[in-house]
């Protein structure tokens, strides 16, 4: 049966999508395919396992320590698993480094790809239409949206995860945070840093 | 296929628009879409290349007005039914009145829930050594599959060059229909913005794609 204690609605009509999507767990659950609770736990990793925080220790470990670093460049999974404390990341995360002369943003054109062990499910925007059609033909417009500005002759380098390769930016570590410690440093670290649609916070600057 | 879903290079969807303090989800439907996804996949129902091509088959205007999860729900019960785990008599009568058909992986329970929060591999043994190198200059083939493929169209007849080597991969275009992994090597492959686009395109953009090596002929 479906999970009638999860369905507190304020209002009497559920949507056409809604109605359909309890009938088929319904379903699903009636044929002895799925246990409703195995579900259930499935939301709550995803509700507490994953995210940005993952993503945000590897990097300010990253700006720390360099032979951890050149690691994480080398072969980014391989380093991270070295990290007992971060989530679990698949086999074939790429972390690309952004530089003076280099920005690095990540897309997937084709559907939603995403590193969410690293850095949670992506936001609607990362699967909507507007950022997978125009991140490759015109980056820094869509970096507009972000209200990012990069200097005129950067090299933008779009990655379009086309595969089951997954991409995360390492972006450049914020002036003024000399002598900062990693828990510190991570406070900086933003998703759309690490998507490459951002930039981490400046120290001082409200979070 | 052509599909929708193969946006890179359109015009016309307008601004990104970025949500502040976006919740993980927008609904509780959407929890138990991904939930459900993710079970009947673990429990061996379809591979992640299959799930794809079921989003992607999805009508054209169906699948641009819909939101993600929605793309998501109606492209599992559509591949659930063509893959026989259900009928369209379940569906109508929001029951179960059809009998089940047996999961590779048994039922989805509890003990399965780990399992699902672990990226899964890829990479299989090589059947041939890789046709390029890294530097090598290559052109994407101009082909157009009517089935899945993850060569997308903004690249296609365009050079670029191989900038990494990934090993080798399951192949999405086999596994997506059912053919068996096929496994092939995988390469990063990057392109000029003004190969892609054209003298109008912005010479500082390059844009990568990891291409498996038969979407890959050399220069």
């Amino acid at each position: 049966m479906s999970h009638d204690h999860h369905h507190d609605h304020d209002h009497s009509e559920l949507s056409e999508t809604e109605l359909r999507v309890r009938a088929l767990e319904t379903i699903l659950t009636e044929k002895g395919y799925v246990e409703p609770a195995a579900l259930d736990a499935i939301i709550q990793a995803y509700e507490t396992k994953i995210g940005p925080h993952n993503g945000a220790r590897v990097v300010a470990k990253a700006w720390t320590d360099p032979a951890f670093k050149k690691a994480l460049l080398e072969d980014g999974s391989k380093a991270i698993g070295t990290l007992g404390h971060v989530s679990r990341v698949g086999d074939h995360l790429v972390v690309v480094e952004n530089t003076p002369q280099r920005h690095n943003m990540v897309v997937c054109t084709l559907c939603s790809c995403y590193p969410w062990e690293m850095l949670g499910l992506p936001p609607v925007w990362y699967k909507a239409a507007p950022y997978r059609s125009r991140a490759v033909k015109d980056p820094r417009g869509v970096l507009a949206d972000f209200d990012v500005t990069l200097p005129k002759d950067m090299e933008i380098r779009v990655w379009d995860s086309t595969a089951e390769t997954r991409f995360l930016v390492l972006p450049m570590r914020p002036a003024g945070t000399e002598g900062w410690s990693e828990e510190q440093l991570a406070e900086l670290v933003t998703r759309d840093s690490m998507i490459g649609t951002g930039f981490p916070r400046t120290p001082g600057a409200p979070s | 296929m052509n599909g929708v879903h193969d946006m890179g290079g359109m015009d016309g969807f307008g601004k990104v628009e970025p949500e502040p303090n976006e919740p993980m989800f927008h609904a509780h439907w959407e929890e138990r879409v991904l939930a459900m996804v993710r079970a009947m996949g673990a429990a061996g129902a379809y591979n992640i290349d299959t799930s794809r091509f079921y989003r992607e088959t999805l009508p054209p205007d169906v699948y641009l007005s819909s939101s993600y999860y929605r793309k998501w729900f109606l492209g599992l019960e559509e591949m659930l039914i063509a893959k026989g785990y259900l009928t369209r008599e379940d569906v109508a009568a929001g029951h179960a009145v059809r009998p089940a058909k047996a999961l590779k992986h048994g039922k989805f329970d509890l003990a399965n829930v780990e399992r699902v929060m672990v990226r899964g591999k890829f990479d299989r043994p090589a059947p041939a050594p890789p046709r390029f190198k890294i530097g090598d200059r290559v052109r994407a083939k101009n082909i157009h599959p009517a089935t899945h493929t993850r060569l997308p169209r903004y690249v296609r007849g365009h050079v670029g060059v191989v900038e990494l080597n990934h090993g080798c991969h399951v192949f999405p275009d086999s596994a997506a229909i059912e053919r068996g992994e096929n496994p092939q090597w995988l390469y990063t492959v990057v392109f000029e913005g003004r190969e892609l686009w054209g003298p109008d395109g912005d010479p500082t953009t390059k844009v990568s794609i990891d291409a498996f090596e038969p979407y890959l002929d050399p220069v």
